[in-house]
């Protein structure tokens, strides 16, 4: 039995549908990230966990325990907001034993349990200060500092790291991932940045307006997109999407023709996926292949079971200290190869592309749901 | 700040005509103003002038002399009687007593009431119920009621309060204040006022973070250990603008203190001076009037030189964020 269940949670607020049949499960000590784009409903999500929100249908267990009706106070759970709401007239002493205080927890207690949590977190230094008297990677460690007194069952995040700049931001991902080695606290952490939910979870839930499009380990997400929004979605640069014709009989090799300028269109065997295809014969799919998975032929998968290889006009060349980015234009959409750093390329010149179509996806164009 | 957009290179006037024109423009236009803005402060500060200064003559300069002229030999006599010996009515025993008066309702009625407000604006905004606006809207409408529509039932109520506490008198010995003037009118001013201290502390609210309030829930802190430890304590702006507002009010106000105490030991300071003033001993004592006038003034003067700076910072505060 997992350790935190949402059962077809739904959720309105007046009329507007927000959370719409949502199932999702994660064992104790597992990081669970909820990704989507804004608006999406994950906040709301996290607030139904934390009590802070009345859930519309559905049922939250936390521990086997159905935690319907119970305060936000009694649900054992710690949570870091995105904004990290810290009480702007207490110190930062105050603010990490404001929760004990009010449980009545004895003094002494209160500041041995603060100077552990000022000892994890490196902010001794500031336990005198006022918020607003420190800068915005110290308010954010503060606000993980009142999360982790409690010492709860399970930890919420509601985007801690979206108001850091970018440097920082990468140095509490890693503190946090550090941390929850450490505590093995099951967490549930929002985001709507992919590579946050990519480096962090040990299973990632992808919502769009309200409903759970994917539920899965990073790799599953990353490899086998439930559909078009997931695949482009998460990663970065994003997956290439184009159109390809499928061609082939009731029997026999499987193709797709995808268009390319000034030449005569690219076709590629796709047998490996060939029955699942084979209906959509004659007609439009989409084509999804990330940029990873088209290179220069050199720097291709050798254990790859099908690598084919095509002519491309080559539009752009981006290079990017790593890696060099190429753009070619197929099926009438810019697409992005990933080649080596060291790659000799031209724009307006044709280049050479190994496609690993072991990684490649395809999706109905009609519901953008996956074929195969 | 007002000649702010006369500076602006970019008014017509500076870009129709040549740099010089231009530049006569602008000080012109500056003298205009600042001519004007002088007036007005000339013609605003004129009546406390003559106050303050007559307030400081004897009533021998007085009849003789110019209005606007300096004390000649600037004597506190004047200030002394009307705090200690001046005629109110029948007695003469000064206006001390009416400033302790006034003072015993306008702190509980202004704490009160803010204090109210600011209950109904964290409910208004953080703990929304069914219906909120609807209750926001009528509080609102409670601004726009005139004071003279107010007088009437108001009368009639205290009137049944007065006989319950009668009744409570009869039967176990004390009335608790009910029907006493004093009650009465912290009451008035309470009810009176809890449309305007609703609506600073709502706009106030309104644009305070939603998410401490939920971290205290997190934390176990109840409504009211919210209110107390979170709310309040970061309020202090719009606590200071609220106060002021009140305070000037309720110690201000004419109509009510003389519908509903306007005689007998509990009046108010208001109701005293306009009864000082209306005192007459043979010759009008211009000087003790004006003392009079101005004790009655100093509270008022004395919270917003306190606590003014907070005024404007709250009031924007409420403005932008509200
Ligand atoms: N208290 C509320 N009342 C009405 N609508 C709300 C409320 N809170 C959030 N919403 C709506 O719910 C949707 C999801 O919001 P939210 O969960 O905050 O999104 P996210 O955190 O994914 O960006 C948004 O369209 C938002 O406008
Ligand atoms: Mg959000």
């Amino acid at each position: 039995m997992a350790f935190l269940e949402i059962d077809r949670l739904s959720k309105t607020f007046g009329n507007v549908r927000i959370l719409k049949e949502i199932n999702l499960e994660i064992e104790k000590g597992g990081f669970l990230v909820l990704v989507g784009p804004s608006g999406c409903g994950k906040s709301t999500l996290l607030n139904c966990i934390a009590g802070l929100e009345p859930i519309t249908s559905g049922e939250i267990r936390i521990n086997g325990r159905n935690v319907a009706g119970l305060h936000p106070s009694k649900r054992d759970i710690a949570m870091v907001f995105q904004s990290y709401a810290l009480y702007p007239n207490m110190t930062v002493a105050g603010n990490i034993a404001f929760g004990m205080e009010i449980r009545g927890v004895p003094k002494l207690e209160r500041d041995k349990a603060i100077a552990r949590v000022a000892e994890t977190l490196q902010i001794g230094h500031l336990l005198d200060r006022k918020p607003s008297q420190l800068s915005g990677g110290q308010r954010q460690r503060v606000a993980m500092g009142r999360a982790l007194v409690r010492d709860p069952q399970v930890f919420l995040f509601d985007e801690p790291l979206s108001n850091l700049d970018a440097k920082l931001r990468v140095d509490m991902r890693t503190e946090i991932k550090r941390l929850h080695h450490r505590v093995k606290t099951t967490i549930v952490y929002v985001t709507h940045d992919q590579i946050e939910a990519m480096t962090l979870a040990t299973k990632i839930a992808v919502l769009r307006d309200g409903v759970l499009q994917q539920f899965g380990t990073p790799a599953e997400i990353y490899n086998n997109p439930a559909n078009m929004f997931v695949a482009d979605f998460m990663g970065s640069p994003a997956m290439n999407l184009l159109a390809a014709s499928v061609e082939g009989g009731s029997e026999g090799d499987v193709r797709v023709s995808i268009d390319r300028p000034n030449a005569p269109p690219l076709s590629l065997p796709v047998n490996g996926v060939g029955e699942a295809l084979r209906p959509f014969a004659g007609r439009n799919v989409v084509f999804g292949i990330r940029p990873e998975a088209l290179t220069d032929p050199d720097g291709a998968d050798r254990n790859a079971h099908s690598v084919v290889e095509g002519d491309c006009l080559i539009d752009v060349v981006e290079p990017a200290g790593s890696d060099t980015f190429a753009v070619t234009r197929l099926g009438g959409k810019e697409v992005v190869a990933r080649l080596r750093a060291d790659a000799r390329l031209q724009p307006g010149q044709t280049a050479r592309l190994a496609f690993n179509l072991d990684k490649a996806v395809f999706f109905d164009p009609s519901d953008q749901s996956r074929i195969a | 700040m007002t000649a702010l957009p006369f500076d602006s290179p970019e008014t017509p006037h500076a870009h129709d005509m040549g740099q010089d024109t231009g530049r006569g423009w602008r000080i012109t236009n500056r003298i205009v103003i600042y001519g004007l803005l002088v007036l007005f402060a000339v013609l605003y500060l004129m009546p406390l002038f003559v106050m303050l200064v007559t307030s400081f003559k004897t009533m021998d300069e007085i009849q003789g002399g110019n209005m606007l002229a300096l004390p000649q030999s600037p004597t506190l006599e004047p200030w002394a009687k009307a705090w200690g010996e001046t005629c109110v009515g029948l007695t003469c025993a000064g206006i001390k007593g009416y400033f302790w008066n006034s003072l015993k309702m306008v702190v509980p009625a202004v704490l009160i009431s803010t204090l109210l407000g600011a209950l109904n604006g964290y409910v208004l905004t953080k703990w929304r119920f069914r219906g909120h606006n609807l209750v926001f809207g009528l509080m609102l409408f409670a601004c726009f009621i005139p004071f003279q529509s107010v007088l009437l039932p108001m009368a009639t109520i205290l009137g049944s309060i007065g006989r319950f506490g009668v009744t409570l008198q009869n039967a176990f010995g004390t009335s608790l204040g009910l029907g006493n003037p004093t009650v009465n009118l912290v009451f008035v001013h309470v009810v009176y006022g809890l449309g305007f201290t609703t609506l600073f502390f709502r706009n106030y609210y309104e644009a305070f973070p939603s998410e401490l309030v939920k971290a205290a829930q997190i934390d176990g802190a109840s409504f009211f250990q919210i209110f107390r430890r979170i709310m309040l304590p970061n309020s202090l702006p719009i606590f200071v603008v609220t106060v002021i507002y009140q305070f000037t009010n309720i110690w201000n106000d004419f109509l009510f203190a003389s519908a509903y105490a306007g005689t007998g030991e509990s009046m108010p300071m208001t109701v005293a001076l306009n009864n000082v003033v209306n005192t007459s001993t043979g010759v009008v004592e211009y000087n003790v009037n004006m003392a009079a006038a101005m004790i009655a003034a100093l509270p008022t003067l004395l919270v917003y030189v306190v606590a003014g700076r907070y005024f404007v910072r709250g009031l924007m505060a409420g403005a932008v964020k509200g």
